[in-house]
């Protein structure tokens, strides 16, 4: 008789072996079939195992799922997801350069934030993780915004409290970003609760990484979607890597994330998450269902963290540097632009003007970001702005600490 | 045993795992991202390669999965050494930590126990902003049940560790991470100082053991007594040799157990006290040692005690150093002490 042993997940390979992407499950672009967004949750078991795909391997869009977005929409998607591809390359040279202290690239997984906002209302609330600069990008947030946060310099934000890359924007309804996994999951439900309590039709969407699904967040925030059918799309960017812990440590192993959705009693979907077309399709899909009273949706997007964790990792350290030249999903903004390409409205000549104007883009808010200080260059924030907001009112104890503060130092 | 090497305290924490993963097969060490790639700060380095993946375990990203499970682990007869990756992130585990693990032994009539060590590196002072810079101590050291420890020096680090895990009672451990590569005076300013040639630093490559429960008088002086534990201890020294005081410097070790007798000889000699932490002041553990110490010394007192500590705030990012009480917030706290104008 066998003895039960402990199972170890099998991580397909390290450093100095070749990259193994056979665990990906994959499915032809076009296959998925499209139910109508208020189908039984059972009728979606099939599409979170399966994967939504609609850009073939030519750059054609196939399929039901084909969103059929007009080029002015795709071109503006293809321009958000370079400037989040430029405004991240140029910010971890800037940490590189020890003007900022700490960055976080979304490096290969644009797509994943860029079409999800572009299929959203501007009215619905989005709950980001650290890795979905696309979505304050996309909403238009200004780079000049986002990079003074960077700075924490005298026109932060967050007034110098936060950690680089925890932004947030009231106006464009983009929640606070915080450094803790998986706490946005349930507060999106939440909001979309209160949604619905109002009588109101925005919904929420939330963003974690595969990792995080451990986290008890993500299971408390399914079963509240679950038992009040809120508004909500909750949205898992499975992008592989946790740092150096692989995907399957989240339990990614034999069944998807996104099959945890109908396992709990919401809908699932398994998207190509570096398809554009697809994250938005599966996006709008989602919301049509969440406003028409279906409720949550599980949305499972397939990517690859092409970059290190952040500025702090080394990920050759624990797999292939040539991973992401193998991986099977290729790249979001190469994918987008063969598609643009071959429906006739976009060129290569046309691709580079872009990358330069973008550039420029980047260069000349920089240029702006930095006239507002630096960490340690220049005009520097108030350390008095330490105390307020602890509370609305500052406390006795807090004036006092604050006056010891400005006497001593 | 007494074959000695320099070790940072990254070093001696892998190396007291090392030989306790060697003495006993009960011992598994687990927690995010610990096992193939050695821990974020390098802490488990090399032990899964040495001692399997089935004794250094990579864990899902749950603080409360890795602690209720660990906590499962030492009820069938395991000693988990369970890693949460910062301090900051133990909070999911906090129901496990307070309802289950510290009330085990006691609900059941110990019929139940778990022995558990949990590591986490603490503190500020590496640009970690509010979720890489806390110092929840105090939280725990509140609650009945479970023992609370916290290094300042290699040595010690290794020989608590080591004492942490061969405790019945479960440990948790405090690791303060602006301390693994070296002493840090509090001065941001100053290069990065490295273990090398500091006594702490040589440390026993073997097994030994430093007792939890026993405060260290980490400089000896007979005008003040400053009480403290972690980085702080080492800013108070700085804070002493600057301001020229002959001040003794307790090293607290370990906050419950609380060796309140070394502390009180001290301050019953010297008869003015300081207390320093990096956490916030606010019900912080330098709380209790204030109280205390007003209960065993109050005839030996000739000022009130001080305290020197964080500000009651998050630990804010752009602020760190006006943050941080630093070398001269604790030199400001011995002059108003010693009745010092200026």
């Amino acid at each position: 008789m066998s003895k039960p042993t402990l199972h170890i997940p099998a991580v397909p390979a390290r450093p100095g072996e070749a990259p193994d992407f056979s665990y990906v499950h994959l499915a032809p672009a076009g296959a998925a079939l499209r139910p109508d967004p208020r189908v039984p949750v059972r009728e979606t078991v099939e599409l979170a195992d399966s994967l939504i795909r609609v850009l073939d391997e030519e750059g054609k869009a196939r399929g039901a799922w084909d969103p059929k977005l007009e080029p002015s929409v795709l071109l503006a998607g293809l321009q958000n997801m370079v400037l989040t591809r430029v405004f991240d390359d140029r910010m971890q040279r800037t940490q590189r350069q020890g003007r900022i202290t700490f960055y976080v690239r979304s490096y290969g997984e644009e797509a994943v934030s860029v079409a999800a906002a572009a299929a959203l209302a501007e009215t619905d609330m989005l709950f980001p993780s650290y890795r979905n600069q696309g979505l304050f990008l996309a909403r238009g947030v200004s780079l000049v915004d986002l990079m003074c946060q960077l700075l924490s310099n005298t026109r932060d934000m967050c007034k110098g409290r936060q950690l680089p890359v925890m932004y947030h924007s009231a106006e464009k309804r983009v929640f606070s970003i915080s450094g803790n996994l998986a706490t946005q999951y349930p507060q999106a439900v939440g909001w979309a609760m209160a949604a619905a309590i109002k009588g109101e039709s925005q919904l929420a969407a939330a963003w974690i990484g595969e990792g995080s699904t451990a986290a008890a967040d993500f299971h408390h925030a399914l079963t509240f979607a679950k038992v009040y059918k809120a508004p909500v799309i909750l949205n898992v960017v499975n992008n592989q890597w946790a740092i150096s812990t692989f995907q399957g440590y989240a339990g990614g192993e034999q069944r998807s994330f996104a099959a945890r959705g109908p396992g709990v009693g919401i809908a699932g979907l398994r998207v190509d998450g570096n398809d554009f077309l697809a994250v938005y399709a599966a996006t709008q899909w989602a919301a049509e269902r969440a406003r028409s009273g279906e409720g949550a949706t599980l949305i499972e997007l397939v990517t690859y963290r092409a970059g290190a964790h952040s500025t702090s990792d080394d990920p050759s350290r624990y797999r292939p540097r040539e991973e992401f030249g193998e991986w099977p999903l290729g790249d979001p903004v190469q994918r987008l632009k063969q598609h643009l390409i071959q429906i006739g409205t976009w060129s290569e000549a046309q691709h580079e003007a872009l990358l330069a104007t973008v550039e420029e883009q980047v260069a000349t808010a920089w240029k702006q970001a930095m006239a507002f200080g630096t960490l340690n260059e220049g005009e520097k924030l108030d350390p008095k702005l330490m105390f307020s907001d602890v509370y609305k009112e500052m406390p006795a104890h807090l004036q006092l600490q604050c006056a010891q503060m400005e006497s001593g130092i | 045993m007494s074959v000695t090497s320099t070790m940072n305290m990254v070093q001696a924490l892998n190396s007291a795992m090392d030989v306790m993963l060697e003495r006993h097969a009960s011992v598994v060490v687990l927690g995010e991202d610990v096992g193939y790639f050695g821990g974020v700060f390098r802490v488990t380095d090399g032990l899964q390669k040495k001692y399997g993946a089935h004794r250094v375990l990579d864990t899902p990203i749950a603080e409360g999965g890795i602690i209720g499970a660990a906590i499962g682990m030492g009820v069938n007869g395991l000693r988990p050494v369970a890693e949460i990756q910062f301090a900051d992130y133990i909070y999911p585990a906090y129901d496990q930590i307070v309802s289950e693990l510290a009330r085990l032994r006691y609900r059941s009539a110990a019929a139940f126990t778990a022995p558990l060590t949990i590591r986490t590196p603490c503190g500020g002072g590496i640009r970690g902003g509010q979720t890489h810079s806390q110092s929840p101590e105090g939280v725990f050291a509140h609650v009945s049940g479970i023992k609370t420890v916290m290094p300042s020096n290699p040595y010690d680090a290794k020989g608590l560790l080591i004492a942490a895990i061969e405790d019945d009672d479960p440990v948790i451990f405090f690791e303060p991470k602006r301390l693994y590569n070296g002493p840090f005076d509090g001065d941001p300013d100053k290069p990065a100082q490295s273990w090398l040639g500091h006594p702490m630093a040589e440390v026993p490559q073997g097994y030994y053991r430093v007792e939890i429960g026993k405060a260290s008088v980490a400089r000896e002086g007979s005008a003040v007594t400053m009480v403290s534990y972690g980085t702080m201890v080492h800013v108070c020294i700085a804070a002493a040799e600057a301001e020229g005081v002959d001040a003794e410097v307790i090293d607290v070790r370990s906050m419950m157990p609380l060796d309140m007798d070394t502390i009180a000889q001290s301050v019953e000699k010297t008869g003015r006290c300081l207390i320093a932490h990096e956490a916030t002041r606010f019900a912080g553990f330098g709380a209790e040692l204030s109280a205390s110490i007003q209960e065993r010394c109050f005839w030996s007192l000739e000022a009130p005690i001080e305290r020197v500590a964080g500000w009651d705030t998050p630990y804010p990012h752009a602020f760190e150093w006006q943050y941080f009480p630093g070398k001269q917030r604790v030199q400001r706290g011995l002059r108003q002490l010693l009745n010092i104008e200026g």
